[in-house]
């Protein structure tokens, strides 16, 4: 019983003790495998040159980077100027990412407060209602949505019936329809987080807050998001580094009359542009800047802890 | 009854495979989605005991990359439009053969046997005959649909209701045509005002959008749609209200062929299965499913009446399309820069 005991609290100690190398093995297999050879493969192409119709010439160019920092006209032969369109392209992802993230937060929270407030099989209820929808396929959710929402879809035409509104609203296509679809989609990647938080916070907390005459505001900003932080900043990132490469949503719901970064990206690889290297370039710089703010959070976190 | 049907299929299925492990060589075919109907693989497969696998992608540019990637060799034939042809051959991509290896080369339509992409037919066969025009919701619009300005400087009403295929090559050499100049023109006045049509024509547009073609039309959601011709016979089959429209600037033609590919693995049954394809009965079996015209003479006989009658594949006398070009490593340069400013 007691060495049981020495075991749980000094992991690593006990029978698995020695082996941690072996242990590492198979994460750093996947880690390898699927992540770091890839990006590598990436870092490398972007500084290629670019063979006509996709494909690359093995010689070292930094066209890929010039072509997405500097324009020269339409036929590439004026004085470099600063290039705003992939910049452009990178800052309404970015934006729309953002916005999806902060609803998915509006909504979410409560939603994880609310069910990990249940008692024990309601919770499982509620948390497999959540999940649900998501055993079926993105694409068929997300067009699901767009079926919903058309000028002639159920929802307007219920709208219309009870008298709310005489003419459709046209949702369809617009930058409504994709924060809607990037909404639906990683909403869950909000909500499970903050539960998991929300599940280990301890009430007596905010008991004793309310003991000591602290308002519901207060408990809340005080007590209860320092304890969740966490979970929130997690969801946060759950959400907002995939809405950032999404492309079914602005594709399907947004009319794809702008690019994201996720489709500039696959037009530079399946497009009639075939430019592999500026996709690669435009792919290192997008996880370049996510890298950056995640290292950025995780010294946060260090410094704090 | 639903079980009967189940006990059925399953049998086939059972036997299918049966007969598939003892199979004497493989087919790898890689062909665009939904564009050959299963049972004539099956046949195929019956006929020459041959086991087929078939890949399939969206786009003749994915198909270039996917090659390019490292699938060549992996694969037997592919289907590319009739620029790729010549696109793969100037890539080194594709084998030829000889007329006599076919017994049914002579059934190809003569008109198709000297074409740009491949004089002579050297190392393809056609598979579909196609064009990419606009259909309109008659409807919703009774206005003359004769001109592609329907599409590029379309009247107030229309503007938010168009959709346009999200494809580069249709969506300039449509707008070229609609201007009077020539594809992939090296000159650069001409270059700047395209750019700016577009950018113009782009204020009416509510979307970009290949696969959707056929949905947003027959919803309504759109009035106005780039569209394949058959695709559009498609359309119409689900929602009577709609016209495919020849404009008298011209429309987009396509050809789509099938191709042998360099290091095939299989050589031999690539040819038999190209061969298998010249029969008219199986190239109407295409035509039947994907509703395109046929390059195979005799193949008409075989049609369903509603590919027979339909106005999709059956352009009015002296209404002309032209073949997309490949554009020079210089224009494709400009086309990509155009294309990234029309969608930035």
């Amino acid at each position: 019983m007691a060495a049981a005991g020495a075991n749980i609290s000094k992991p690593g100690s006990g029978i698995y003790a020695g082996s941690g190398v072996a242990l590492m093995l198979p994460s750093w297999l996947i880690i390898g495998l699927f992540l770091l050879i890839p990006v590598l493969l990436m870092l490398v192409y972007s500084f290629l040159t670019k063979e006509f119709r996709g494909g690359v010439i093995w010689e070292f160019s930094l066209d890929a980077y010039d072509q997405f920092f500097f324009y020269r006209g339409l036929f590439g032969d004026e004085p470099p100027v600063l290039e705003w369109t992939y910049i452009g392209i990178f800052w309404r992802s970015i934006w729309q990412a953002g916005a999806a993230t902060i609803f998915c937060l509006i909504i979410g929270f409560p939603t994880a407060w609310f069910i990990a407030t249940r008692s024990g099989a309601n919770k499982s209820v509620w948390l497999f209602l959540i999940t649900i929808p998501y055993w079926v396929n993105l694409l068929i959710r997300t067009i699901s949505m767009k079926f919903l929402i058309r000028d002639t879809g159920p929802l307007n035409e219920w709208l219309m019936w009870i008298g709310v509104i005489s003419e459709p609203i046209h949702m369809i296509n617009t930058n409504f329809a994709v924060q809607l679809g990037l909404f639906y989609s990683y909403l869950p990647f909000m909500v499970l987080p903050i539960y998991a938080s929300v599940e280990r916070y301890n009430f007596a907390l905010s008991e004793a807050a309310a003991d000591l005459y602290a308002s519901r505001w207060e408990t809340l900003r005080l007590i209860i998001l320092p304890a969740v932080k966490p979970g929130v900043i997690a969801g946060c990132i759950l959400v907002f580094v995939p809405s950032l490469g999404a492309f079914l949503a602005p594709d399907l719901l947004g009319g794809a009359k702008t690019f994201m970064i996720g489709s500039l990206i696959e037009e530079q690889f399946k497009g009639n542009a075939g430019n592999w290297p500026f996709g690669a370039a435009a792919s290192m710089i997008l996880l370049s800047m996510v890298l950056v703010a995640l290292g950025y959070y995780a010294r946060q976190q260090n410094r704090e802890a | 009854m639903n079980k009967l049907l189940l006990a059925g299929t399953t049998a086939v299925a059972l036997t299918l495979s049966a007969g598939v492990a003892q199979a004497a060589g493989n087919l790898s075919i890689y062909h665009w989605f939904e564009y050959i109907p299963q049972e004539l693989l099956d046949k195929f497969s019956k006929e020459h005991d041959v086991k087929v696998t078939m890949d399939t992608f969206d786009s003749n540019e994915a198909m270039l990359a996917a090659l390019k990637a490292g699938k060549l060799g992996s694969y037997d034939v592919s289907v590319p439009g009739d620029y790729m042809v010549e696109i793969m051959a100037q890539e080194g991509m594709l084998d030829t053969f000889e007329r006599s290896e076919m017994s049914n080369f002579g059934n190809i339509d003569p008109q198709w046997i000297d074409v740009g992409f491949d004089m002579g037919r050297k190392s393809s066969i056609p598979y579909q005959i196609g064009t990419t025009g606009f259909m309109v919701n008659r409807k919703a619009y009774k206005g003359d649909i004769s001109s592609l300005s329907v599409l590029f400087d379309p009247p107030a009403e229309l503007k938010g209701k168009i959709n346009v295929l999200d494809s580069q090559g249709e969506v300039m050499a449509l707008a070229a045509m609609y201007m009077g100049i020539p594809q992939c023109s090296t000159d650069r006045d001409q270059l700047k005002k395209l750019n700016a049509q577009l950018q113009k024509s782009k204020e009416s547009w509510a979307s970009f959008g290949s696969d959707i073609a056929k949905d947003v039309l027959v919803s309504g959601d759109a009035t106005v749609g780039m569209i394949y011709n058959g695709f559009g016979a498609k359309a119409r089959s689900e929602n009577a209200d709609l016209e495919y429209a020849y404009p008298k600037e011209g429309y987009v033609f396509w050809m789509d062929n099938v191709v042998l590919l360099k290091n095939a693995p299989n050589r031999d049954n690539a040819i038999k299965f190209m061969n298998f394809l010249l029969e008219p009965e199986n190239a109407a079996a295409v035509t039947n499913y994907a509703q395109y015209i046929s390059g195979v003479t005799g193949a008409d006989k075989y049609f369903i009446d509603d590919v027979k009658n339909a106005p999709e594949l059956n352009p009015p006398a002296g209404q002309k399309g032209a073949f997309i070009e490949a554009c020079s490593q210089e224009v494709q340069k400009v086309y990509d820069t155009i294309w990234t400013n029309l969608k930035k």
